[in-house]
């Protein structure tokens, strides 16, 4: 066990846990943000992406100990009422359906749409490569990132 | 005017009236905290007034109406209170729809399953709108003292033309939910429908995208522990002893112990499906803590032997052997090719096909198979149960909550009425959560901890320890006269451990001479519904072999299809033949024309198929890239009925084809010697977006009638459409799934 201060959607949080506790479950099990969801613990499904300094990272195989003085966003912090232009384009495709798997699509394309604000649809595939839907949302959610890009524009 | 009987009670509705408190508290459960949605900053009333089990009426005419089926992204959550809010009469704007808990006396079939929840919903909830307005009506009648047929209403208001009068529904609710219940009411004409045919966005949506705690997995309670399951790592295999000593001394562990989850001599429900009914269990405070511990459980195991269990299912009650063994997928190809070969159960026969096929012109005939299939679903298997002595609270992701109740109350020793399951948002379903193994698990693990317990599967376990689509094959054999006319049709399926083989779905029909066989493999390795059971093999094979037999015939696929239900249309052969040719050549003739077949060039294969309840065509065009199959798009011609919600069916439709095409390029589970060889992402391949078809039409044949269900319909056809398609493509038929497997590269 070992203390941790975390930043996360811009709040101080001291935990004192395992030092190899991935970040995935620290924000689940001992910050209540459950938003950030556990697909597969081995980096393999996005689900559980969060930003760390902006960029994208996949938070089940991050340890605690890592982290240091970056700044954690999950997806209850993208935005303050829910319209982050990611957030919008999503509800205007309503791309969900179970819905499990949206934060992480929703917190890779945040990232990626800050790198690369004009993507074409090979690079949002590219991009978004790395996270499962089992649903089969991936054109709505290709669609709603080009919109996105365009609300931002 | 479309009357309908009433099936509400005087009884049901006294019942549903005394508990109207409790439907106060809408979406302030345990969401309490949260930033309120959009449809919670609805002004919210001082009192509801409850008119029946699905509608609650406000005094300042907000209306809560209750989804009573479970979602797993089907989207019936937003659908089914559609259809109540439009025979209601209002406007969608001021309705709050809440997820009913499992509560069987005060709604209709609560399960997820079978693409029947539009289906078999329609009636009850057409009903139960259609009444709550003419209750409405009859309070405004009695109020005005006028007569209850001059009333009229729109959009929450009701009006009487002659004298002017008019009055929200808010304002009649007291008088209306103290009114016996009418027994026969009107519901609309279609083309009066306001609600139903005009999309509506899913009433989750911003929950969802700002991550709100949707999920049983997302699900804390005070005091509540984590649990973890150690299972065997082979189906064939049990716990012999245990040592716990290292897990017991990790930090955050509170124990660990051996449960049964079925007494040996259970008498099972068909839905009790599990092959491991001993599971070592870890419990501690928090998921990385006992995740370790897991790791440190040291369980010697030992072969199962011979098991015969007793199995009540819908077939009636019978008993079924658990073969000892430990199974592996090279053994079972070389059992279902030595099965493949003999005879087996006659399913259907019409006509004398052995003469046909002698004096044939032309014979066919072709082999399919494919593989196990893991669910997969996002959200690995887990469930919440607070189990006290006299009572049971149980949270979980189920698609069937009534099928596992008698086991969950015979098991924890409690009668069904102390046993209350919540039914929460699923990250997907697909069949998998059918069953409830997962609900008595964590039931049984609360008992003997005697506290709240959420109880989750890692990756690994959900993969490992499924129920899944089995292993299926089928021989095909058809037979065309010397112009080319199908003259005979043999199908016969096989499987781990059951067939595939509809015998009275088309072709059966429309040829004279037909027959459908059926064979079986016995196994350990525990199967079950997965996304359009059996069609979901069978519709690969049965329209690759179309494809083929057309080909072969020197016939367009389409006009080949076309030309076999117009003769079961005209001249159907044989009995109880399981389709309407008409909508069955509809899709096909619909999607012709959509997809521009026959003018346009390119890698393309179709496919048709009905299952549960839908008519399905679908038209895939690919490009190879790199060896590589890029599916550039699927066009989709469907006929469900009326359709409720059109752009969330579009969704749906879109999900099955994504879905279809990645199981049919990917999709396996191989086992040796009992083990699954995969058990997370790195090895079982899932499409991706990169694979995702570049575009995708769904349309819709416009009818009127009653609406049939998408979850399913569109997912069989596309894994012909894709082999067809990639014959075009690569010159040679595909035969066994998955596709990639063959000769494809992995890219």
């Amino acid at each position: 066990m070992a203390a941790f201060s975390l930043t996360v959607n811009g709040k101080k949080h001291e935990v004192n846990v395992d030092p190899e506790t991935p970040v995935l479950w620290v924000l689940r099990d001992h910050l209540d943000l459950v938003g950030t969801k556990y697909g597969c613990g081995i980096a393999q499904c996005g689900a559980c992406t969060i930003h760390l300094d902006g960029r994208a990272m996949r938070s089940c195989v991050l340890p605690v100990s890592s982290v240091g003085e970056q700044k954690i966003t999950t997806i209850e912090g993208l935005s303050k009422n829910g319209d982050h232009p990611i957030q919008k384009a999503w509800l205007e495709h309503d791309v969900p359906q179970c819905g499990y798997c949206q934060a992480g699509q929703i917190m890779n394309a945040a990232a990626f749409l800050e790198e690369n604000p004009d993507p074409t649809d090979e690079q949002i595939e590219e991009a978004m490569n790395g996270n499962i839907c089992r649903c089969g949302t991936y054109l709505r959610i290709k669609a709603a990132i080009k919109t996105a890009a365009q609300i931002n524009s | 005017m479309t009357l309908v009987k009433n099936t509400i009670d005087r009884r049901s509705f006294l019942k549903v009236s005394a508990l109207a408190g409790g439907g106060m508290m809408l979406s302030f459960s345990w969401l309490a905290g949260c930033k309120p949605t959009a449809e919670e900053l609805l002004t919210l009333p001082k009192e509801w007034f409850e008119l029946n089990s699905y509608i609650k009426i406000g005094e300042n005419g907000v209306v809560t109406l209750m989804s009573p089926n479970p979602e797993f992204g089907s989207n019936v959550k937003t659908s089914m209170p559609m259809i109540l809010a439009d025979e209601l009469d209002v406007d969608w704007k001021n309705v709050i729809v809440q997820q009913a808990d499992f509560f069987p006396e005060r709604f209709n079939r609560q399960f997820t399953g079978g693409s029947q929840g539009i289906r078999q919903g329609w009636k009850p909830l057409r009903t139960a709108g259609a009444t709550a307005r003419q209750m409405l009506k009859n309070a405004a009648a009695q109020t005005w003292n006028v007569p209850a047929n001059e009333i009229t209403t729109e959009a929450g208001v009701l009006f009487h033309k002659t004298s002017g009068k008019q009055a929200g529904y808010g304002a009649m609710a007291s008088i209306a939910a103290k009114l016996e219940v009418p027994k026969d009411v009107p519901v609309k004409e279609i083309k009066d429908f306001k609600v139903i045919g005009n999309s509506k966005k899913n009433v989750e949506g911003a929950n969802i995208v700002t991550g709100k705690p949707l999920f049983t997995m997302d699900y804390k309670q005070e005091g509540m522990l984590i649990a973890m399951i150690v299972h065997p790592p082979a189906f064939g295999l049990k716990v012999k002893s245990v040592n716990d000593a290292a897990a017991r001394a990790m930090p955050g562990i509170k124990d660990v112990f051996v449960i049964q989850t079925l007494a040996d001599d259970y008498e099972r429900n068909g839905f009790d499906t599990t092959t491991f009914t001993e599971l070592v269990v870890v419990a501690g405070t928090s998921t990385w803590e006992v995740l370790n511990a897991k790791k440190s459980v040291q369980v010697e195991w030992e072969k199962i032997t011979d098991k015969n269990v007793v199995v009540a299912g819908w077939g009636g009650k019978q008993t079924v052997t658990i073969p000892a063994g430990l199974e592996s997928t090279l053994t079972h190809n070389a059992m279902m090719a030595e099965l493949s070969k003999k005879p087996a159960s006659v399913l259907r026969r019409d006509g004398n096909p052995e003469a046909a096929f002698k004096k044939a012109a032309k014979v066919l005939e072709r082999t399919y198979s494919a593989p196990f299939l893991a669910h997969n679903c996002m959200e690995p298997v887990n469930c919440f149960a607070h189990v006290t002595s006299d009572k049971a609270e149980i949270r979980g992701p189920i698609q069937a909550p009534e099928f596992i109740m008698q086991t969950l109350s015979a098991r924890l020793g409690m009668p069904r009425e102390k046993i209350s399951i919540k039914l929460e948002r699923m990250g997907g379903g697909f069949g998998q959560r059918a069953y409830g193994h997962h609900l008595v698990e964590a039931a049984v693990i609360s008992q003997k901890l005697n506290a709240p317990v959420k109880m989750m599967y890692t990756r690994e376990d959900d993969m490992t320890y499924g129920i899944y689509r089995p292993t299926y094959t089928a021989t095909y054999r058809a037979a065309l006269d010397e112009n080319n006319n199908l003259v005979a049709f043999h199908v016969k399926g096989g499987g781990v451990p059951e067939h595939a083989v509809h015998a009275n779905r088309f072709p059966a029909g429309a040829v004279d001479n037909y027959l459908a066989e059926g064979w079986q493999i016995n196994s350990n390795i525990t199967i079950g519904a997965f996304r359009a059971p059996r069609s979901n093999f069978i519709a690969g094979a049965e329209q690759s072999f179309l494809d083929e037999l057309a080909e072969l015939a020197g016939k367009d696929p389409i006009d080949f299809r076309l030309e076999l239900l117009q003769r079961a249309k005209d001249k159907p052969v044989g009995e109880n033949n399981d389709y309407d040719a008409d909508r069955y050549a509809g899709v096909l003739k619909l999607v012709r024309e959509k997809s521009n077949w026959g003018t346009q060039a390119g890698n393309r294969g179709v496919a048709a198929y009905f299952c549960h309840n839908t008519y399905v065509a679908e038209v895939v065009d690919l490009e190879m890239k790199n060896n590589q199959p890029i599916v550039q798009k699927v066009v989709a011609a469907v006929d469900c009925g009326i359709v409720i919600n059109p752009d969330a069916a579009v969704n749906m439709g879109e999900g099955g084809i994504v879905d279809g095409i990645g199981n049919a390029l990917f999709g396996e589970l191989t086992f040796v010697d009992g083990v699954p060889e995969k058990n997370n992402f790195h090895q079982y391949r899932m499409i991706r977006q990169k694979e995702a078809p570049k575009a995708i039409e769904v349309h819709f044949v416009k009818n009127e009638h009653e609406p049939t269900g998408l979850g399913e319909p569109l997912f069989p056809p596309v894994f012909a459409a894709v082999a067809n398609a990639l014959y075009k493509a690569k010159g040679k038929r595909y035969y066994q799934q998955p596709f990639l497997k063959e000769d494809i590269s992995l890219g």
